[in-house]
């Protein structure tokens, strides 16, 4: 089991069977948020009585939750068994079981949404109440990303074990991480499933606790964010660098800043529920705090990429203060479309810390302009460094190379997206500036003047659909090109080394006992009061409605 | 753990500029009251109907100059739908829905509220300027989500 360049054919397939689901994933969201842009503009309506919500719950669903779960646990196996090595024959059996059971969850909750019984967008707010065939197929979805999660720790074990004294590889590390983040998160999403949803659809019981359910949900919901975002990090710290020929600037900051993100992206979720009742304003503010903790690590990771490129350029001859931004290799795809997607997170950032401050959050919250963040965070940065890594991880895995004319492609694909999304994606916070609200059809509001303000953002917004759409198009000739189509041979595993400068990494980061025990506290401060509070002085509970 | 002075002085602003914003938020939120829609009063959600304020929504006067606006939303409308407030009125909103989940939004405002069976929610405003204002659903509640309004018309005191 030593490090291997290369990563074994058998898990190649495991990885490459994920990515494929996760494509399939973008090709069908893809046009359903087409479809949305165009309905919302006013001037097209869907065919065949077909609603928008269960387009918009297809959306939500393949995308924020299919596309981003598999990608990322086909990413990881693929990067733990490149640094870690080959897994055990045990170790892919299990990921095999996990990739079928998120499978199959996922074509009964497809299957769910479409047959109209399920229009109760991603994140299924009680008492709306979906058929029990939806709620069990999310379960096995997530069922099944924790035994790719064991599977993941597992080996991680096994290195540490056949490795004893030494600092596990950077990738493996920071995958493991992510799954312990995933995990932890998920028992809350878990939890609202299994013990309210589920029996209530089933009508085992009759009423459920709105408050609980949605609290339970948001303590999942943004972690999820960051189990979106640390896989893009892992691209950024560990793979760029060797991508430009650089060197990783520091493996013990990069490492911290991996276990801040541990630490502080769970107990947050009450910033998603800043508008509502039922909660003391002083257990939201203690989240606020806790939420703007999680910009720290943010800010280490934009600091490292940047001392990244410049130390390269500086390598290469490149004087003045920004003469090493000429050094980049702007023509590779590998690096330029992850390098677009962090220039994006910059304002996303920014309007990340918008979202979060109490006063201004009156302002935003349940706006297009939400909608409008969250694509220029998962839809943009997330999204355009995958690609990134697609265009050297399925040829890697599908024994072939990316051709100079692919490359060109994944370079105009960047593009069309940068030009797509900042029509739609500005358009989107314009608008809701102005008022105009998130998961809503096309509607005048009985011709309020101000509703008829929205129009033209809305028209900008289906062209910045439309251009995007055509972006989805390309990536995926790209994506079959490159596992179906181009020349056999040899792509590169990119893993990046640390600098010479760089100091060694404590060994104590991988105290997990230490690391597990203080997110659990943090997250005891967090809920332990509210949470109490709101069951002790929960309302009558509530039945279920299906309302559309 | 080393870390490079130009680091330093990155997060030391970084996390100064951070620390500040919070210090704003806080001051606002809890020294000059600007806090978040957190009403902690609830309610049957079935009988609605019955309970009070919400047996007789629309606007009360509670005061000098001072108002209260009791409002019932359900699956896929406002009651009261129409309301007149006098200029310069100080108007406590409370919500409460009879089903589902919905929001109460006032575009143009910063009335925004989260409104959740069993919970009454609640925003104090007071409405200087006159004309129309829409009240709409922020939160998708089913498939007339889109069309559940209704307008404040604040209008000249007679
Ligand atoms: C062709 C490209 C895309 C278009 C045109 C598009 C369009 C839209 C629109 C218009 C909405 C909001 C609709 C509403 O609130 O009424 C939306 C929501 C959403 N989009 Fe996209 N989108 C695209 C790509 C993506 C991608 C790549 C992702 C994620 C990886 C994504 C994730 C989401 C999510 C999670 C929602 C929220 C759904 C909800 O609020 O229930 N979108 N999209
Ligand atoms: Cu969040
Ligand atoms: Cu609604």
């Amino acid at each position: 089991m030593n490090e291997t360049l290369k990563v074994d054919r058998r898990d190649a397939k495991l990885a490459l069977a994920h990515i494929y689901v996760a494509f399939i994933a973008l090709a069908l969201g893809g046009l359903a948020g087409l479809l949305q842009t165009l309905v919302r503009s006013g001037k097209f309506t869907l065919p065949a009585n077909i609603s928008y919500y269960t387009i918009l719950t297809t959306h939500g669903v393949l995308l924020g939750l299919v596309l981003t779960t598999f990608f990322i646990i086909g990413f990881q196996f693929a990067a733990v068994s490149r640094t870690a090595g080959t897994f055990s024959d045990r170790v892919r059996f299990w990921g095999w079981i996990g990739f079928w059971l998120m499978t199959i969850g996922t074509a009964m909750t497809a299957f769910f949404i479409l047959i109209g019984e399920a229009s109760v967008l991603y994140t299924f707010y009680a008492p709306l109440q979906a058929h029990p065939g939806f709620y069990l197929g999310l379960t096995l979805v997530v069922v099944g990303s924790w035994i790719s999660g064991f599977a993941i720790f597992a080996h991680y074990a096994r290195w540490k074990k056949e490795h004893p004294g030494q600092v596990s590889p950077l990738l493996t590390f920071m995958a493991v991480v992510n799954m312990v983040l995933w995990l932890v998160c998920s028992l809350g999403v878990a939890a609202t499933v299994l013990i309210q949803l589920l029996p209530w659809s089933l009508g085992l019981v009759d009423r459920i606790n709105v408050l609980v359910s949605r609290t339970l949900f948001w303590y999942f919901g943004h972690p999820l964010v960051y189990f979106w975002l640390l896989p893009a990090y892992m691209v950024w710290y560990a793979i760029i660098p060797k991508i430009i020929g650089g060197k990783i600037f520091s493996d013990s900051l990069a490492r911290l800043s991996f276990i801040l993100f541990l630490f502080f992206s769970i107990p947050v979720g009450f910033h998603h529920q800043l508008m509502e009742p039922g909660i003391d304003p002083f257990w939201k503010y203690v989240q606020v705090v806790l939420t703007f903790m999680v910009a720290i690590p943010s800010l280490m990771t934009a600091f490292a990429m940047f001392a990244t490129f410049e130390m390269y350029g500086r390598s290469k001859g490149a004087t003045g203060l920004f003469g090493w931004l000429r050094k980049l290799p702007w023509g590779d795809a590998r690096f330029f479309a992850p390098f677009v997607g962090m220039l994006f997170f910059i304002p996303a950032g920014a309007g990340g810390l918008v979202n979060a401050s109490h006063q201004l959050n009156q302002v935003v919250h349940n706006t297009i302009w939400v909608t409008g963040h969250f694509h220029l965070t998962l839809a943009t940065t997330v999204v355009l460094t995958f690609f990134g890594a697609a265009y050297w991880l399925i040829p890697h895995l599908s024994g072939r190379v990316m051709t100079k004319a692919m490359n060109r492609l994944a370079i105009i694909q960047t593009i069309v997206w940068v030009v797509g999304m900042t029509f739609m994606s500005g358009s989107m916070h314009f608008a809701g500036l102005l008022g105009a609200p998130r998961r809503s059809a096309f509607s005048t509001y009985g011709n309020s003047p101000q509703a008829l303000e929205w129009i033209p953002y809305q028209i900008a917004q289906a062209v910045g659909g439309t251009i995007l759409f055509i972006g989805i198009i390309l990536v995926l000739v790209i994506v079959t090109n490159l596992a179906f189509f181009a020349p056999k041979g040899e792509t590169e595993f990119p893993v990046g080394e640390v600098a010479e400068t760089a100091e060694r990494t404590p060994l104590a980061m991988e105290n997990w006992k230490l690391l597990i025990g203080i997110t659990v506290a943090l997250i005891l401060i967090a809920y332990t009061i509210p949470f109490i509070d709101m069951i002790q002085n929960a309302p009558p509970g509530s039945k279920g409605y299906k309302l559309w | 753990m080393h870390i490079h002075k130009y680091e330093k002085i990155w997060l030391i602003f970084g996390i100064g500029s951070l620390f500040v914003f919070l210090t704003i938020i806080g001051v606002s939120a809890f020294a000059k009251g600007n806090q978040p829609p957190s009403c902690l009063t609830t309610i049957d959600p079935e009988k609605v109907d019955q309970t009070p304020p919400f047996n007789k929504p629309g606007l009360v006067k509670t005061g000098d100059n001072e108002y209260q606006l009791n409002m019932v939303a359900s699956a896929f409308s406002y009651t009261p739908s129409q309301v007149e407030i006098p200029k310069g009125a100080k108007v406590t909103i409370n919500v409460t829905t009879k089903d589902v989940i919905h929001g109460f939004e006032v575009v143009g405002t910063n009335i925004n509220m989260m409104v959740e069976p069993g919970y009454v929610n609640s925003f104090t405003k007071t409405f200087d300027k006159a004309g129309e204002y829409t009240i709409l659903c922020n939160e998708y509640c089913g498939a007339g989500h889109h069309m559940m309004t209704a307008r404040i018309k604040v209008v000249d005191k007679q």
